[in-house]
């Protein structure tokens, strides 16, 4: 087992270099950069001659491998560098940041998770087939609606027509309710779809049948032997969502207004701030990697029939 | 006796004092299709089972038995209803209770042993914790007093160390044991009625023998009166106080077992009776009609010498040999068979015969050739000369190839052959196994199992082959269509000089289809020898064993 847990480690590690590595090289190829952008603005009135100096002090001219050995040395201890449009470490600007955009999404996730849960086990309980098939019609719905034309709806009916929700300076908690389904409902649709074809798969199998013969009622079952063997295949398709969770996030906060993460991406790939791009790609690359490694180590803890396979013939 | 002859009387319409634990009048059963119109599968059953009276109800694939079990529990599949009749328990008709209502008396009054014990456990939780279940739908038991029950119950069943084992999850557990778990949970309750639904098919023989023996046990301590639905005559005719033989949903037949067995009066249950081999084997072999013995001085189509197949078991593990020295011969024109149960490393052996594996020691002589000597393109071509055929028909064809285009394939992997003749051999082949060649343009979903396994014999044919083997190709067929096909197989034989290796767990067949025959036990060959040497004068323990196992010689005679 924790020969097992070394490697996936150490795995974790290998994929956070290689994102670090393929960020580097494609914000350098990328034309002109953020001091270009800042300074070559003809309301500054600067020479060339002075740009070339500002560039300098900010080491824009040393070669690329140094740059690159620089950074990753920087991103090892803990700088990240200097943010050029903003003028204060990437550190200073995360730190600001990551809160409010890690409470958006780990509340959409958890909403989605809950969302798609409440689908699938209502459709498989429904006594009605018209019930039954109407909620197995969501997830297609929802996958189809863009997150930015939802938020906008969302904004319109609950906050424009029913004035439920002020849109200008909400208080945090309730501030947070149209952008968290915003972002839960696509996110929701795959996790769905997944989830109801398991508990289909499962609820053939023979195990549930005796249960059945036990006296198990069918909420019975579905509670104490199907859920658990269907959500197997729902945990792989969450870690590959958090994909989602990231891009929708960025939209999210743009179309209600919220710092976070997501507009201060934004921000930078406007102004070509490639210390904050390479940060926010790191960081999004670590979250990956934790949530992955999470479900990896997951697995056996819900199929007991994994454990041996993970750790040595004992 | 006495007892089983009380119970037949009263089943006859003797009136009782005892009210029956299950009577069953004139049942009907119905499922829908999917334009919603129903077709009925069970008509008018009438059944009784006395309390602590076993009842085997037989028939095979399709006969409505499985369905008959269900609608007694209640447990229909969703698009079966009930058309009419009652279903009696202790009186009181259950048969148009509510799910509800059912839900009390399920595994308390009435419980089910099931199938295939692998997939019937849940593998994501302990095994005590399924036994336990029972416990927590239908008693008011504080949690410490269930456990303790459940570990009572686990050591009733015969599993030792029950306090590790109620924490061990079913993946841990042979299938034997994993059969007990499931049985510890069918009496937690003492119910009324245990219905055993081919509780023991999918277990080896000797392993199936240990497991009726506890149902018989456990019903003569409590009184509970079992129901065995089965397609194994053998088991009814051991096991079962009376019989009910079912076909196509009605009922063909039923009495007492031995007067079931000894005078049938329904053709059906004669031909049944015909074509069990384990019935209707032991005398023949008894009085030396078995197959006679394959004429001395001809050329050997396999010679297995010594042979040794190892896995790799991991790092820092010694190697996992499961084969250990075999050695046998099949002379041209006849049958060996390898006998044993999961385990014993017969399929290895069959595998190393068709070429799929190097052996990891000794030699394999087909006609002549060494196999360790050909390099991968000589062994493909020499596969022509061996061919196999696989236990199940309902996978080992291509679901989406026509009759026709399976059993030419394999005239398409060597030198090309114009398209009429492949025609020609294809229709020569069905003529040969048997079948209609209106077949020919139809899918395998369309065939029934045994045209199916017809099917796969005439695509192994079509080579020409020298020798087939036979991984478990009976196993998975009805015991009529069982007996056509080893008919077919004989006939072939005589007609084409094939050499057979015929690979089954079933002792009984082989009294049948095998000239000589090898058992093994653990990777090792415990016995050899002709058929009836083996068989009237068994060397080894485990043969004996096995021999003894095999069901249908107890209650057949009165």
């Amino acid at each position: 087992m924790r020969r097992h847990l070394f490697s996936r480690v150490g795995q974790a590690a290998l994929v956070l270099w290689a994102a670090f590595t393929v960020a580097f090289i494609l914000l350098q190829a990328l034309p002109g950069d953020a001091l270009l952008i800042k300074y070559q603005n003809p309301d500054m009135g600067l020479s060339p001659r002075e740009i070339e100096d500002i560039r300098a002090s900010y080491g824009a001219d040393t070669p690329l491998f140094l740059q690159y050995v620089q950074s990753l040395g920087g991103f090892l201890t803990g700088n990240l560098g200097y943010s050029v449009q903003a003028g204060v470490p990437v550190v200073d600007q995360l730190a600001a940041n990551v809160p409010s955009t890690l409470a958006l999404a780990g509340l959409g996730f958890l909403a989605a998770v809950i969302l798609a849960a409440a689908i699938a086990f209502l459709s498989s309980l429904a006594p009605f087939s018209w019930l039954r098939d109407a909620l197995q019609a969501l997830p297609s719905l929802f996958i189809s609606v863009p997150v930015f034309w939802l938020g906008i709806v969302l904004i319109q009916v609950f906050s424009f027509q029913l004035k439920l929700i002020p849109v200008i300076n909400p208080p945090e908690a309730l501030g947070l309710v149209l952008p968290v389904a915003t972002l839960a409902i696509p996110v929701s649709a795959p996790l769905t779809q997944v989830l109801i074809r398991s508990i289909d798969d499962v609820r053939t199998q023979p195990f549930v049948a005796v249960a059945r013969a036990r006296g198990g009622s069918n909420a019975w079952v579905l509670s104490h032997h199907v859920a658990r063997n269907a959500v197997l295949p729902a945990i792989t398709i969450a870690g590959v969502l958090l994909g989602e969770l990231i891009g929708g996030a960025v939209v999210t906060e743009t179309v209600f207004g919220r710092n976070g993460i997501g507009q201060l991406t934004q921000e930078a790939v406007n102004s070509q701030d490639a210390a904050v791009l390479q940060a926010v790609v790191v960081l999004a690359a670590a979250a990956f990697v934790l949530v992955n490694l999470a479900v990896d180590l997951l697995y056996p803890v819900l199929d007991p029939r994994l454990k041996r396979k993970a750790g040595a013939l004992t | 006796m006495t007892g089983i002859l009380t119970a037949g009387a009263a089943a006859a319409g003797a009136p009782t004092l005892t009210v029956p634990v299950l009577e069953l009048e004139n049942l009907s059963v119905s499922y829908a299709d999917r334009h919603r119109r129903h077709r009925r599968v069970i008509h008018d059953v009438s059944l009784s089972i006395a309390p602590g009276e076993v009842v085997a109800l037989v028939g095979e694939s399709g006969s409505g038995k499985s369905t008959t079990a269900q609608a007694v529990i209640g447990l229909l599949a969703g698009n079966g209803r009930i058309d009419g009749g009652s279903i009696r328990l202790n009186g009181t008709d259950i048969a148009g209770w509510s799910q509800k209502r059912l839900e009390t008396i399920r595994g308390a009054k009435i419980s089910l042993i099931p199938q295939d014990p692998t997939s019937s456990l849940n593998p994501v939780a302990t095994v005590g914790s399924q036994v336990e279940e029972v416990l927590r739908l239908h008693t008011k038991l504080p949690k410490a007093e269930r456990r303790q029950r459940v570990l009572e119950l686990l050591e009733r069943v015969g599993i030792p160390d029950p306090g590790r084992r109620a924490r061990q999850y079913a993946h841990e557990l042979s299938g034997g044991m994993k059969q007990r778990v499931l049985i510890a949970a069918a009496i937690a309750l003492q119910p009324q009625l245990i219905i055993a639904d081919e509780a023991t098919s999918a277990l080896d023989v000797t392993v199936q023998r240990r497991i009726l023996d506890l149902i018989d046990d456990l019903r003569a301590e409590s009184g509970t009166a079992v129901l065995f639905v089965t397609h194994d005559l053998g088991v009814a005719a051991d096991r079962a106080d009376r019989t009910v033989v079912l076909q196509g949903g009605r009922i063909q037949e039923q009495g007492p077992t031995y007067e079931v067995l000894a005078r049938p009066t329904s053709p059906y249950t004669r031909q049944l009776i015909a074509d069990a081999p384990s019935i209707t084997g032991a005398p023949s072999v008894a009085a030396g009609e078995a197959r006679p013995l394959p004429d001395a001085g001809r050329d050997n189509a396999v010679e297995v010498r010594n042979l040794v197949q190892e896995f790799a078991a991991g790092r820092n593990l010694p190697a996992f040999r499961a084969v250990d020295g075999v050695t046998f011969s099949v002379p041209r024109g006849t049958t060996h068979a390898i006998v044993g149960e999961s385990g014993s490393g017969k399929t290895t052996t069959a595998r190393a015969l068709a070429g799929f594996q190097r052996p990891s020691g000794g030699h394999i002589i087909i006609c002549g050739q060494d196999l360790s000597a050909l390099d991968a393109k000589g062994l493909r071509l020499f596969r022509k000369h061996v061919q196999l055929v696989y236990q199940n028909p309902f996978t080992s064809l291509d679901p989406r190839q026509t009759i026709a285009r399976i059993i030419e394939e394999p005239l398409l992997n060597f030198d090309a052959v114009p398209r009429q003749r492949r025609d020609a051999a294809v229709r020569d082949l069905l003529a040969r196994v048997s079948l209609p060649e209106s077949l020919l343009a139809k899918h395998p979903r369309e065939l029934s199992g045994g045209q199916r396994q017809r099917v796969a014999i005439a695509r192994a044919l079509v080579l020409n082959p020298e020798v087939l083997i036979l991984d478990e190709a009976v196993s998975a067929l009805d015991v009529t269509v069982q007996s056509q096909i080893l008919a077919l197989l004989e006939e072939l034989q005589r007609e084409l000089d094939l050499s057979y290796v015929f690979i089954t767990h079933d002792l009984a067949v082989v009294r049948q289809i095998a000239d000589t025959v090898s058992v093994m036990s653990n990777g090792r060959q415990v016995e050899q020898g002709t058929v009836s040497e083996v068989f009237l004068n068994p060397q080894h323990s485990y043969t004996r064993e096995l021999i003894d196992a095999i069901p249908g010689n107890r209650k057949a005679q009165p």
